[in-house]
């Protein structure tokens, strides 16, 4: 069961990976019917000659004499064509971040069942839950708002990004759990800061998506804003971001008292700045001070988002870092 | 989430009791500007003050790895030492900024507890003249029932209303606001449960053997480590405190999955009664709680002196922290050689061993390390020393380490090892003797006392569910007029007439008071309700609706 959990989560990273890439072509092909009606040509076939590479809405601009040399109505069909691939291509990448969403379930679950508990019990369990989180949530809030599809390309790069750590740097046996971490509270602090930690990690995708969007829409066009250019409009990203973290808040908020409720029984204190407890301390305020800034007028939305982004890079402190770097309670997490 | 502070014109806003508008919108501005905005800069620095402690060996958390640090840095720590590094969160610099913080936060609540009471004790404010202006707008035609109705209808949805005349105002979502108060509020509270913790309170860890011989009763003297708040008084609870049975199994790694100690405790002269607790199931006394924190064996050696006097010792070794268990202690015995007939002491015919202790050694040298948690090969390597042990010359020294400068400067000398197994005795160079024994059990307890633990519990509540309310609470107004007949529009003055039946219209409007996107949907849907579509609105459904609802979608 170990084996199977094992190799069905590497072939949920490699179909996370293709899933990124569908993404990138449909990125890099475009799509929007608007633009076969409306554009002029020679973006059109810009946005052609550019398919295949990610960064292809950067050479928009450059395939101009030749778009022109067509004529207008080649340019419509061949556009028209391009947006079918692209609408293609965003559709297998869809589809195949559910399918890698459904085999990382199917690696967690047998993980679960070979170690006889929940996969919350080291490092390697815990990246792969919560990004599992993040997958999953973001399925649902694809069902809801269809629209956000482009932020799939972001979203499968940081799939592939964690899930490929956990696997190759993080991986441990399995091992039960420790008598220290078999208690109820256990389950209810770890399953709820894990959930947190998959919408953060959701939450920091339209943040970043947000600044590039913005910079892209006071025209900017130097590199990072160019990707933006496909990107849904800034001011619907930032709701986004902020519907996410709203939701996660509260979450995380209670996860972290779930854990001081558990380590007073468990350590004889409820709080003692235990290097985890540090970092989901600092977290914490990181993200009472991005939710601060967004509800003071006088504080640029930009602002919020870095702070929001900031706060996602305290998560990934905790996750890593503090395991790799300090020693602590906590350090069952085990590398 | 402040839509209304973001968009700076809704004038449609009814006129506030307040005096005068200008000092209002000054305090407002400096209420928004200068806390929110402090708040946040101190939160920030909060956070960034909160990295050294995590970063650094904390006394508090592990003393041992600031006393490597010391040493690995001889020149660095004292520096970092003056400024509290190693002490962060109670650090001067640490407690200022969450001091700080606290105050503007109670500065910042308690205008809004004021003024929330009066908006909760307030009616909901008259409708504005120029409903036209607000970001959702509509004209239909009016229900039957006229603003009765309409009120009744807005009361069933559960919204605040206030019948003026042919004018209805309707607010909800005062559990935002509420929500709000009570999540910063409780964030005092959390920090006077802190205070109180940190004053009342005190915890104090030690070494607890198996066996009647080492009953512990809790009193101040009895602990190894104690720390007790300023306002802790000298008397302690009282309980005594007898290990019976300490139960640890393994795995065949050595990974520990399970504990359990079994005690007979006694509290305040009650009688003895038996207990059993286990890590993450304290053992909750009256006045006290103990934890469990660690274990490991106490081997009993016994020592035979010239005089052929026996003494025991059963001295907890200290854990390696390793997997196996491999122990380290040290038995001395002071009190040997002392002639049984003069009663004469020789100072320099005292004996000790240095000893490591390993439960399951491995089957070929070097015997130094444990190859798994439980007493499988259980072996004793012992270093003995004769001669001034250094204990009467007032040298704070350790009960678990032999002092070295007696080593040193030759009043103590090392007189061989050996390795014992159970049952093994050793007869040294003066005809002297040792014995390996056996073990016992020892557990390491935390027994602690934290008067503020309840207030913390309930004001973590009070967080949690504040929080909800304050970010899934969305505070909004409706008005509706109710028009006189034939007037289309809405900018008139309000007739003063009885309008009944069918041949009025009521223009009915929203404002969000905070950001809701959902808010057009809902307007549009109370409209309709409003006009009794719903249920099959009577007469006047059909007629001069040409209007319709024409919301002006420009809240989001
Ligand atoms: C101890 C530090 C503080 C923390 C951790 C904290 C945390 C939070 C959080 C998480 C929210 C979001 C809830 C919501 O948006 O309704 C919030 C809202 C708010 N906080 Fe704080 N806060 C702190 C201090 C302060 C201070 C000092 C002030 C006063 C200047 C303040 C004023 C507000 C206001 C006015 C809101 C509501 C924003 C709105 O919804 O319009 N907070 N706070």
């Amino acid at each position: 069961m170990s084996a199977l959990s094992d190799q069905v989560v590497s072939i949920a990273t490699l179909v996370y990976l293709l899933a990124m890439i569908s993404h990138a072509v449909e990125y890099a092909l475009g799509s929007s019917r608007v633009k076969t009606v409306a554009a002029p040509a020679r973006e059109l076939v810009g946005a052609a000659v550019g398919a295949g590479t990610m960064g292809g809405a950067d050479s928009a601009g450059g395939a101009g004499p030749e778009g022109g040399a067509e004529g207008a109505a080649t340019a419509a069909t061949r556009a028209e064509r391009t947006a079918r691939r692209a609408e293609m291509a965003g559709r297998i990448a869809v589809a195949a971040t559910a399918l890698g969403a459904a085999l990382h379930l199917v690696g967690l679950v047998t993980r679960g069942l070979a170690a006889d508990r929940m996969p919350w019990g080291n490092m390697y369990e815990f990246v792969l839950t919560v990004s599992f989180i993040g997958v999953a949530a973001w399925l649902v809030v694809l069902v809801k708002v269809p629209s956000l599809r482009r932020l799939g390309l972001f979203l499968t790069l940081v799939m592939v990004l964690l899930v490929a750590t956990a696997e190759l740097v993080l991986y441990t046996p399995i091992v039960p759990l420790v008598p220290a971490l078999n208690s109820y509270w256990f389950i209810v602090h770890v399953s709820t800061i894990v959930f947190a930690s998959g919408l953060f990690l959701l939450g920091a995708v339209p943040a970043v998506a947000y600044l590039m969007r913005a910079g892209y829409e006071q025209g900017k066009r130097s590199f990072p804003y160019t990707l933006a250019k496909r990107l849904p409009a800034a001011a619907g990203l930032e709701r986004f971001t902020f519907v996410l973290h709203a939701f996660a808040f509260p979450i995380f908020t209670f996860a972290v008292i779930a854990g001081a409720i558990w380590a007073e029984a468990a350590w004889g204190r409820p709080w003692g700045w235990d290097p985890k407890e540090t970092w989901a301390f600092i977290s914490w305020i990181v993200y009472a001070g991005y939710l601060h800034a967004r509800a003071t007028p006088s504080v640029k939305r930009n602002v919020a988002a870095w702070l929001a982004i900031l706060g996602f890079l305290t998560v990934l402190m905790n996750l890593f870092g503090v395991n790799i770097f300090f020693e602590g309670l906590h350090s069952y997490g085990g590398l | 989430m402040t839509a209304v502070d973001d968009r700076p014109a809704a004038p449609a806003e009814a006129p506030r009791r307040r005096p005068n508008p200008v000092l209002a919108l000054l305090r407002n501005s400096w209420r928004q500007l200068t806390s929110m905005r402090t708040a946040l800069v101190l939160l920030f620095l909060l956070a960034v003050a909160a990295i050294p402690g995590s970063v650094l060996p904390q006394r508090g958390v592990n003393p041992e790895d600031v006393r490597d640090f010391f040493t690995a840095h001889p020149d660095l720590a004292p520096l970092l030492d003056r400024i509290g590094a190693f002490e962060a969160f109670s650090s001067v610099w640490f407690s200022a900024i969450y001091l700080l913080l606290f105050t503007s936060l109670i500065g910042c609540i308690t205008p809004r507890l004021r003024d929330h009471i009066r908006a909760l004790r307030a009616k909901p404010p008259a409708v504005p003249k120029r409903l036209k202006r607000l970001p959702q707008h509509a004209v239909v035609p009016a229900p039957a029932g006229g603003v009765a109705a309409i009120a009744e209808t807005l009361r069933r949805r559960r919204w605040r209303v206030m019948v003026r005349g042919d004018e209805v105002s309707a607010e909800k979502g005062y559990l935002k606001e509420t929500g709000n108060l009570i999540f910063h509020t409780s964030m005092v509270v959390v920090l006077v449960g802190v205070a109180l913790g940190s004053w009342y309170g005190w915890h104090g860890n030690r070494l607890l053997v198996a066996g009647a011989d080492h009953v512990f009763c809790n009193t101040r003297q009895q602990y190894a480590e104690a720390k007790l708040g300023p306002r802790v008084g000298d008397n302690l609870p009282r309980f005594c405190m007898q290990l019976d049975e300490f139960d640890a199994r393994f795995l065949p790694t050595g990974q520990p999955s399970f504990y359990n100690a079994k005690v007979t405790v006694d509290e305040d002269g009650g009688a003895p009664r038996a207990e059993e607790f286990s890590v993450n199931s304290p053992l909750r006394l009256d006045g006290a709680n103990v934890y469990l924190l660690g274990h490991g064996y106490a081997p009993v050696i016994r020592y035979t002196d010239r005089y052929g006097n026996s003494q025991t010792s059963a001295v907890p070794f200290l854990t390696n922290k390793d997997v196996g268990l491999t122990s380290e202690g040290l038995a001395a015995f002071p009190d040997a050689n002392v002639n049984p007939d003069t009663g004469e002491r020789n100072p320099d015919l005292q004996v000790a061993f240095d000893g490591l202790y390993l439960p399951t050694a491995p089957q070929q040298p070097p015997f130094n390390r444990s190859e798994h948690p439980t007493e499988e090969n259980p072996l004793l390597g012992l270093v003995a020393y004769r001669g001034n042990l250094g204990l009467d010359a007032g040298i704070p020294g350790s009960v678990y380490q032999l002092d070295q400068r007696q080593v040193r400067n030759g009043r103590l000398t090392e007189i061989g090892s050996k390795e014992l197994r159970m049952g093994e005795s050793w007869t040294l160079d003066d005809g002297t003797k040792v014995e390996f024994l056996g073990t016992e059990p020892y557990v390491v307890l935390s027994v602690r006392y934290d008067p503020g633990a309840t207030l913390l519990l309930v004001s973590s509540v009070g967080l949690v569910l504040g929080l909800m309310g304050s970010l899934f609470f969305r505070r909004r107004r409706i008005f509706v007029r109710v028009l006189p007949a034939g007037s289309g529009d809405g900018s008139g003055p309000p007739g003063g007439g009885s309008p009944t039946g069918g041949s009025s219209l009521v223009e009915v409007a929203g404002l969000p008071r905070t950001e809701h996107p959902g808010f057009a949907a809902e307007f549009a849907q109370l409209v309709s309700a409003i006009r009794g579509d719903e249920r099959g609105g009577e007469a006047g459904a059909g007629s001069g609706a040409k209007s319709g609802t024409g919301a002006r979608g420009g809240a989001e």
